[in-house]
């Protein structure tokens, strides 16, 4: 029985695809973003996230850790990372759930009862499930699975991929997903490298291969003011997806916004959060009007 | 006297965001299609003071004074609505096109003393509490505690109704274990059907002479009674034709004296219509809507009925005028557009009666609950939507009133288009327009005994009750207190609140060995409460037929007039008793707490739960927060708490419905609807075992309590369909959305896809309340009522309650901005 890491489920999804959706965020990513806005999803293993707005300082975390890693002081609660094994006993007994652990081992049969629970709404809107995470396409057997299970039960699948694998995987993912979402961040690999730790020659590749098997293709674009909201960046983004084979491709833009701060403060690691500048309405306009002008339609969100 | 046992109104304050159908602060915005008269006359409804008029009161008592004994009682009441049409103020206001007013000015509400009599101290406190104040002058006061008061003291219906009510009714009552409807306000709730646009008050009165004509009085023993009603009905009609006469008379004489030549037109028309109708069956769209304006308000000066008056299926109705006028060239579509928003101006010209008693201390609501259905289908099955339906969606957009409430009616053959325009609407963030189900609702009234056109030319009126219109008496007679009942039970049959016996000894829950026993005993107590609701509701139902006949309301319900019976008295087609059980979501909840944690997981001890509840958690703040976070909650489509909520509904329904209400045929049935009831109730109680704290309102109508449905609208739907909502007069499902989820065309046409889903699943009702920073700010000081909040973004979400509070600001501002 294949199972994995899924660090959330989310149901009502309406924009990560066509219709309502159910959207399976696999845990574990093999880039790693200066922006993410999902930071939980990174790691592959369990994290312990903490919201100390709802803790009530009640000490039951700080009985039951068998390290010893809690304390409770007069600002909250205090894990030591150096002794916390991620056991998440303390997730078990906190009351008010200040303490989550973030990634639940889930099976295949468990991810699809769920998704089947929500076919009423993909029937009257066209929707199903969007497979994304973390990076979905290295949870392979698991994915596989999961894109057979949907397609024998003709439930629509979609998979959001930073595309950084390989290639003969992507295609063998395509003959079972019917739309990718792509993620591209950059077109310089240098500056790729530097934000997101990895080059963008494969993911370039890699869309170029899945545009010429006729996979169904969203491009999504985060956006971070000043790093690749620029003129010359959008405009070599655009002119390389108006050159990928097939139709032409629908672009999202999602503009960086610092909501997703609270995560890294729940991590425990609010330094590691770096403030990138929101885009304009001005610049996501002009960056709207640069795609058009390749013939493209970018529209802000999912 | 018995002001002072009567604790709580049944309409307290209601916040706008949780009911929509309100005003936003900042309402004062004009919507792009209005032209200047419709401006004008928005402005004047919108700032116009609501105000107190005694002229119906002086009138009456004045009729009373010299007639009471003359007559039989229905003659009586129809002489003396007759004395006050013929005598009471006209107006007829600076532009307007539809003509007539309850008072004598826009939001100059009458009294109605025969019912329920205002004291001097009442009218002192209404004059001026801060929330929902009428206004009345220092010598009205004085006038009515020399002319009015004297008269009515010990013979008002509420003074009758309360001397009679046994000990245990009033124990009940007091403890907030249900309200009852009738003791303030006469048993209402109706909606017409398309009569009134085919036959005229004078073709009433020919079907009435025939009547009398063929009366048998040697073989009927009904014959004299039949004489009486029917007299009655015949005087009227008459009523009506002289009020509606008065205005023409009026019109006449202002079109003499207007020196503006359009203005004489339009006053002179204004003769026309009103010389027209209700006397004879309308010709084009502007008598339709005259005539029913007519109608309305002789229902709402002859008695003061609940939910005023409502015209049902109104696009339906005027569609037939529209297009053959539109094709003849008579009328235009923004001609239209203009009586229509006329008339929507006048039903918010008409806030509801104030109450009386300590009722009258609390503030209660303006909304009198006229609702449009919209949409929907037509008594031979098809689709009823129609170009009037948009352009009442457009006027409800526009206009931004507090009344009349709307609806949109979504069956499986209303075009996505019709749904798609609502959609719209709903955005805007107002509450409104709700969404129903006819496909569902036929069902329920099918399964009620209604004729299968009878069922699909009925809807709903008021706010989410189901009724056949223009043929049946739907009376709502009181709210009951679902999670009281549970609260009673885990006492013993004591209320906690007060420490009085209020219900029976079912026994002490610690002494229950299993879950099954403590709900055996909850079941044991509803039946008892809900047997005290029903002896006295039947009462009252009888007291109103015999002292407080509404003829004309009879001249418009079949078959009043072939029955030769009135409205309260059996005369209806169909009638039926409705009582509208609260609280589902709480009950659920809590018994799912204590099944869970008491009887399966042995977390905690019943009488350690028991003895937090009773001190509101204080020192049990750990146990609180693990019964809150760690119990399965009705509405996350959860099986172990859906299963219960499906067992308390069903145990409702075998209770209540299908119980005979003494009248010929007539039934109770259930509906799940709470108003603003919930917010009472909760008052009157404390705390629950589902962790809800003392006093806080209780779950509202079918919705998940607050806060409780952290899986978003799809898990709620899935909860809420497990319940069979045929076997029901009626639920409600309020939904709470940020705006970051109807954002863009395409969020919309989801949204209509999510409705298309839940009524595809069985749902009755939904009702989107668009998140606005005010409930930002609100969940920020309450964060428990609000855990369902999830701040959804492509690619994020995050739950509000978890985001510390510059981030939670950031929301809002962008909330605010309208920018996510």
């Amino acid at each position: 029985m294949s199972e994995s890491l899924i660090f959330d489920i989310k149901r009502y999804a309406i924009n990560d695809g066509p219709g309502i959706r159910v959207v399976v965020f696999f845990k574990g990513c093999n880039l790693h973003c200066a922006w993410c806005h999902n930071p939980e999803s990174i790691s592959p293993a369990r994290e312990k996230m903490f919201a100390p707005a709802k803790c009530i300082r009640c000490g039951s975390c700080v009985e039951v850790c068998p390290e010893k890693a809690i304390t409770l002081t007069p600002d909250g609660i205090v894990t030591d990372p150096d002794l916390c094994m991620v056991h998440g006993r303390c997730a078990e007994v906190c009351p008010t759930k200040a303490i989550e652990m973030s990634g639940r081992v889930m099976s295949v049969e468990e991810i699809m009862t769920v998704i089947e629970n929500e076919r009423v709404f993909f029937d009257h809107s066209g929707g199903g499930v969007t497979f994304s995470g973390g990076e979905p396409l290295i949870h392979t057997r698991m994915l596989k699975k999961l894109l057979n299970e949907c397609g024998l039960r003709k439930i629509h699948r979609a998979v959001d991929t930073a595309g950084y694998v390989g290639s003969d995987l992507i295609l063998d993912i395509a003959a079972v997903t019917d739309l990718f979402l792509y993620d591209l961040k950059m077109m310089d690999s240098d500056l790729h490298r530097r934000w997101t730790n990895v080059p963008n020659e494969r993911i370039l590749h890699n869309l170029t291969l899945l545009s010429e098997a006729g996979a169904e293709i969203i491009i999504r674009i985060p956006l971070m003011g000043g790093i690749n909201d620029t003129e010359e960046n959008i405009e070599q983004t655009a002119k390389f997806i108006s050159g990928l084979a097939g139709k032409k491709k629908d672009v999202n833009l999602l503009p960086f916004h610092k909501i997703a701060q609270n995560k890294y403060m729940k991590l425990g690691r609010p330094e590691s959060f770096e403030l990138f500048e929101e885009p304009s309405k001005e610049t996501l306009a002009r960056v709207i009007d640069q795609f058009a002008g390749h013939g493209l339609k970018a529209t802000v969100g999912g | 006297m018995f002001e002072n046992i009567i604790p709580h109104t049944e309409t307290p304050e209601r916040p706008a965001s949780a009911e929509g159908n309100f005003y936003k602060p900042t309402g004062n915005k004009i919507g792009p299609g209005m032209n200047a008269r419709i401006q004008k006359l928005r402005k004047l409804s919108f700032e116009a003071e609501p105000s107190l008029s005694i002229e119906r009161a002086l009138h009456e008592t004045a009729f009373y004074k010299e007639n009471f004994g003359k007559y039989s009682v229905p003659v009586l009441r129809a002489l003396n609505f007759l004395d006050h049409c013929t005598k009471k103020t006209i107006y007829l206001g600076e532009g307007e096109l539809i003509v007539g007013e309850r008072g004598p000015k826009p939001k100059c509400v009458s009294t109605f003393p025969e019912l329920t009599c205002h004291s001097v101290e009442d009218f002192h406190v209404l004059n001026t509490r801060d929330m929902q104040r009428y206004t009345i002058s220092q010598e009205d006061i004085d006038l009515y505690e020399k002319e009015v008061i004297p008269y009515w003291q010990g013979k008002t219906q509420r003074e009758r109704i309360f001397s009679h009510v046994p000990a245990e009714w009033k124990a009940a009552y007091e403890a907030g274990l249900f309200t009852e409807f009738m003791e303030q306000r006469a048993p209402g709730h109706t909606a017409l059907d398309g009569k009134i646009y085919l036959r005229g008050m004078l073709d009433f009165k020919r079907e009435i002479a025939a009547n009398l004509a063929s009366l048998d009085y040697l073989n009927d023993p009904e014959a004299t009674d039949k004489a009486e009603q029917w007299k009655a009905m015949d005087i009227s009609c008459d009523a009506v034709i002289v009020f509606a006469e008065r205005h023409a008379d009026l019109a006449e004489q202002m079109a003499a004296a207007e020196k503006d030549t359009v203005r004489a037109d339009e006053l002179r028309t204004i003769a026309e219509v009103c010389r027209r109708v209700p006397a004879n069956a309308p010709r084009n769209l502007w008598e339709a809507i005259q005539m029913y304006w007519f109608v309305h308000l002789g229902t709402i000066t002859e008695l003061n009925g609940w939910d005023a008056m409502n015209p049902g299926h109104f696009d339906q109705h005027l569609a037939p005028f529209y297009y053959r006028e539109v094709e003849e060239g008579t009328l235009t579509r923004d001609q239209a557009k203009e009586l229509i928003s006329c008339f929507w101006i006048k039903v918010n010209n008409h806030p509801a009666p104030p109450k009386v008693g300590i009722t009258a201390r609390e503030s209660g609501t303006y909304n009198d609950f006229t609702n449009i259905n919209i949409g929907g289908v037509k008594s031979d099955g098809t689709d009823g939507s129609s170009e009037v339906s948009y352009i009442m969606l457009e006027v409800i957009e526009e206009l931004h009133v507090l009344q009349p409430g709307n609806s949109v009616h979504i069956s499986a053959k209303t075009p996505d288009k019709f749904l798609h325009a609502a959609a719209r609407v709903i955005r805007q963030g107002h509450g409104y327009p709700s969404v129903f189900n006819p496909d569902i609702y036929i069902l329920e009234l099918l399964r009620q005994g209604k004729s299968l056109q009878d069922a699909r030319e009925g809807g709903c009126s008021g706010c989410i009750e189901v009724g056949a219109f223009g043929k049946e008496a739907y009376l709502l007679t009181g709210y009951l207190n679902v999670p009281k009942i549970l609260e009673v039970t885990l006492n013993n049959g004591t209320d906690p609140v007060t420490g009085k016996v209020v219900g029976i000894a079912t026994g002490d829950p610690r002494s229950f060995s299993s879950y099954e026993d403590l709900y055996n005993a909850f079941l044991k107590q509803l039946h008892f409460i809900v047997d005290q609701k029903m002896r006295v509701s039947n009462y009252i139902d009888r007291m109103f037929a015999k002292y407080a006949p509404a003829p004309f309301l009879s001249v418009v319900i079949d078959d009043c007039i072939s029955r030769g019976k009135d409205y309260y008295d059996g005369g209806p087609r169909y009638n039926t008793s409705y009582i509208q059980c609260c609280g589902l979501g709480t009950v659920t909840d809590s018994l799912s707490a204590l099944k869970k944690h008491v009887y399966e997981d042995a977390t905690f001890k019943m009488d350690r739960v028991l003895k937090a509840v009773l001190k509101n958690f204080e020192g049990e703040e750990v146990l609180r927060q693990t019964i809150v976070n760690r119990t399965p909650f009705f509405g996350n489509d959860n099986e172990y708490a859906d299963s219960i909520a499906v067992k308390v509904y069903d145990d409702l329904v075998a209770e209540i419905d299908g119980k005979p209400n003494i009248k010929p045929g007539g039934k109770y049935h259930l509906n799940m609807l709470s108003t603003t009831c919930h917010v009472y109730f909760g008052k009157v109680m404390g705390a629950t075992p589902n962790g809800r704290l003392a006093g806080k309102s209780i779950s509202d109508g079918t919705s998940p309590s607050h806060g409780a449905d952290t899986h978003g609208p799809t898990a709620v739907v899935k909860s809420l369909t497990k319940l069979d909502h045929v076997k029901s007069g009626g639920t409600l499902l309020n939904q709470r959305f940020l705006p970051s989820l109807m954002r863009k065309d395409e969020d919309i046409r989801k949204l209509g896809q999510l409705i298309r889903s839940y009524f595809t699943l069985g749902g009755h009702h939904i009702q989107f309340n668009v998140v606005d920073t005010a409930t930002l700010y609100a969940a920020q000081a309450c964060p428990e009522d609000y855990k369902d909040l999830l701040v959804r973004m492509a690619g994020y979400s995050d739950y509000f309650n978890d985001m510390n509070a510059d981030l939670q600001q950031e929301v809002i501002e962008r909330t605010e901005n309208d920018s996510f």
